[in-house]
């Protein structure tokens, strides 16, 4: 009997580790093969899209646990060969696809059109750029549905929007209006001081923020299917997401280099679940892709944190708060692009016109400081 | 699941002393090309980021990644690389092309960003984004014609294929409409293989070099 077995990736992840490969070749068409082919003794787990769902809310542990089970009972795992759509591999997808490129703040449709043929992967529709927010002061909300409307229709490229840390409502809203990325942001007020949005109710991928590790993972154990750095939005100064994505890399560095037993006392500490720990002990690297945000304002700005290890670059209020949005924001991507090569930087870095004034983080009253919200 | 534990291509793996590993540059302007050199590497082939035009230099083979195909359009336009990429793949350099990659290669596209452009190589009309957002974005399992009668695809905003010139073979189809066409040396997929442990397509991109 030949078990014709597929997996979603986190059951397939702990096949492995259990050593137990599933045998066989290609995965089932299930419609067809239940009845025809499978030996009636042998129960079936199915993995349709509800079960790859759920069990993408699971720890490593009880997947094991579950798979071990089922195995004990003799049981052939397949995953049902129907189109799926919302799997956390189509979430993290779309940040994959987005890796390498800048992800640019605009406020108007026309500097969405200004960001998309800058060379943007995609826009993230706001009402107003933090440095605008942070100037202005009071409650900084979702965007009206028909500006964000208004930048969908504008551009071909991806829209992402914010919501407010803990705000599902607005999460919910902004996945009605179809948005490809919700980005759940500390830039604007926070609606719970408690909770982070439950993520997995969602079939929109998300985007958190993180100033260390700990941080990040557990918004990717709600979740997220893509991390950024937080920085400190709107002041133009890239000292903070320096430090942001410094302090994230050299704690995936630490933990890599940990013994098995250490790893425990490690989760404890980075407050963060024992099985996220070990994956990144094991792989060296976040399991969805990491970006850096917060006071990017010139290309070797974008170049430094690619070269720290970013995966890619938002920008906010730096392109539209400078003097020659549209050129500035070309040599933005172009830098990301060729982060390695100073030459090029230097070429592109020619003639940008005035960069945002902006503000540095250390005369900013801690009160104020964005980064601290979210936690 | 099966593909990851299967041997690496007769040519790449320790155990082929007599011809070397087939050289695979990766275009790396922007987007999942990690993704492509981690399954390169898998079958058995080496591989090279490629930028600059003087990368393209010596390749056996080159993927053109997924990622935004109008970023795509627009660096390999600043960065020079339009041109030479379009002399190799006419002179019949073997390429393997996903989603937006492919957007980058063909010859027709509909519902481009303003001023996109395409080198014009694959002779097909393609659709961007022609699934929908992203919440219309999905996987399943593809029969791929000369590949495998089950390849896991992800399709992340995908396009699809709405016409092919006389020498274009349709190797896969979703409701209908195809994802991805055979042309000579070029293999153009809508989905991403790249984001799975399935290596098919991979290893016979690489078998073939």
């Amino acid at each position: 009997m030949v078990a014709q077995v597929t997996l979603v990736d986190e059951l397939a992840q702990c096949a492995d580790q259990l050593g137990r490969q599933p045998e066989g070749g290609a995965a089932v068409e299930l419609y067809r093969q239940i009845d025809h082919q499978l030996p009636a003794h042998r129960p079936i787990v199915l993995c349709g899209r509800a079960r790859a769902r759920s069990v993408s809310k699971w720890s490593m542990q009880d997947l094991q646990m579950w798979i071990l089970w089922w195995s004990a009972m003799g049981a052939v795992m397949a995953l049902m060969t129907e189109e799926t759509t919302a799997t956390t591999r189509v979430k993290r997808g779309l940040a994959d696809m987005l890796k390498g490129g800048v992800i640019m703040d605009v406020v108007t449709p026309e500097q969405a059109r200004i960001a998309e043929d800058a060379g943007a992967s995609a826009v993230m529709a706001l009402e107003r750029v933090p440095a605008d927010i942070r100037a202005q002061g009071g409650v900084a909300r979702m965007s009206d549905p028909g500006l964000i409307e208004g930048i969908q229709a504008a551009v071909s490229i991806p829209v992402m929007a914010k919501a407010r840390i803990g705000h599902f409502v607005e999460a919910q809203v902004l996945q009605s209006l179809r948005v490809d990325f919700v980005d759940e942001s500390e830039v604007l007020s926070p609606a719970d001081y408690s909770h982070h949005i439950d993520k997995w109710e969602f079939d929109v991928p998300f985007v958190c923020g993180a100033t260390n590790l700990g941080e990040a993972l557990r918004r990717i154990t709600e979740g997220a299917a893509m991390i950024r750095s937080k920085g400190e939005a709107g002041t133009g100064d890239v000292s903070e997401a320096v430090r942001h994505i410094r302090t994230i890399r050299d704690e995936i560095n630490r933990l890599h280099g940990l013994g098995s037993e250490e790893l425990y006392v490690a989760a404890k500490d980075l407050q963060a679940p024992y099985d996220l720990v070990r994956e990144v002990a094991r792989t060296g690297g976040l399991p969805v892709v990491l970006f850096v945000a917060g006071g990017v304002a010139t290309p070797a700005d974008a170049a430094l944190v690619m070269q720290l290890g970013a995966e890619g670059v938002f920008v906010g209020s730096g392109i539209f708060k400078s003097g020659n949005p549209a050129k500035r924001a070309a040599a933005i991507v172009k830098a990301t692009t060729l982060y390695n090569d100073p030459d090029a930087i230097a070429e592109v870095s020619h003639d940008l016109g005035d960069a945002m004034v902006g503000i540095n983080v250390s005369d900013v009253p801690a009160p104020h400081r964005l980064a601290e919200r979210g936690w | 699941m099966v593909n990851m534990v299967t041997p690496p291509s007769h040519r790449g793996g320790p155990g082929s002393p007599d011809r070397a590993a087939p050289l695979v540059g990766v275009l790396a302007l922007q987007g999942g090309f990690a993704e492509h050199v981690r399954a390169l590497t898998a079958v058995g082939a080496r591989t090279r980021l490629v930028r600059r035009p003087a990368e393209l230099d010596g390749i056996d083979g080159i993927v053109v990644p997924g990622g935004e195909s109008s970023v795509l359009d627009k660096l390999s336009r600043a960065l020079g690389l339009a041109e030479p990429l379009r002399g190799a793949l006419q002179a019949g350099l073997p390429a393997l092309v996903t989603c937006a990659g492919l957007l980058l290669v063909a010859e027709e596209l509909v519902g481009a960003a303003p001023g996109q452009r395409s080198l014009g190589v694959l002779r097909v009309r393609a659709r961007r984004n022609a699934f929908g957002r992203q919440l219309d974005s999905f996987e399943t399992h593809l029969s791929v014609a000369g590949i495998g009668g089950d390849v896991e695809a992800v399709f992340i905003r995908a396009p699809v294929i709405e016409s092919v010139g006389p020498a274009v073979e349709c190797l896969a189809a979703v409701h209908g409409q195809v994802v991805a066409v055979q042309q000579g040396a070029i293999t153009a997929l809508s989905f991403h293989p790249e984001l799975t442990h399935d290596l098919q397509v991979h290893r016979s991109f690489v078998g073939r070099l």
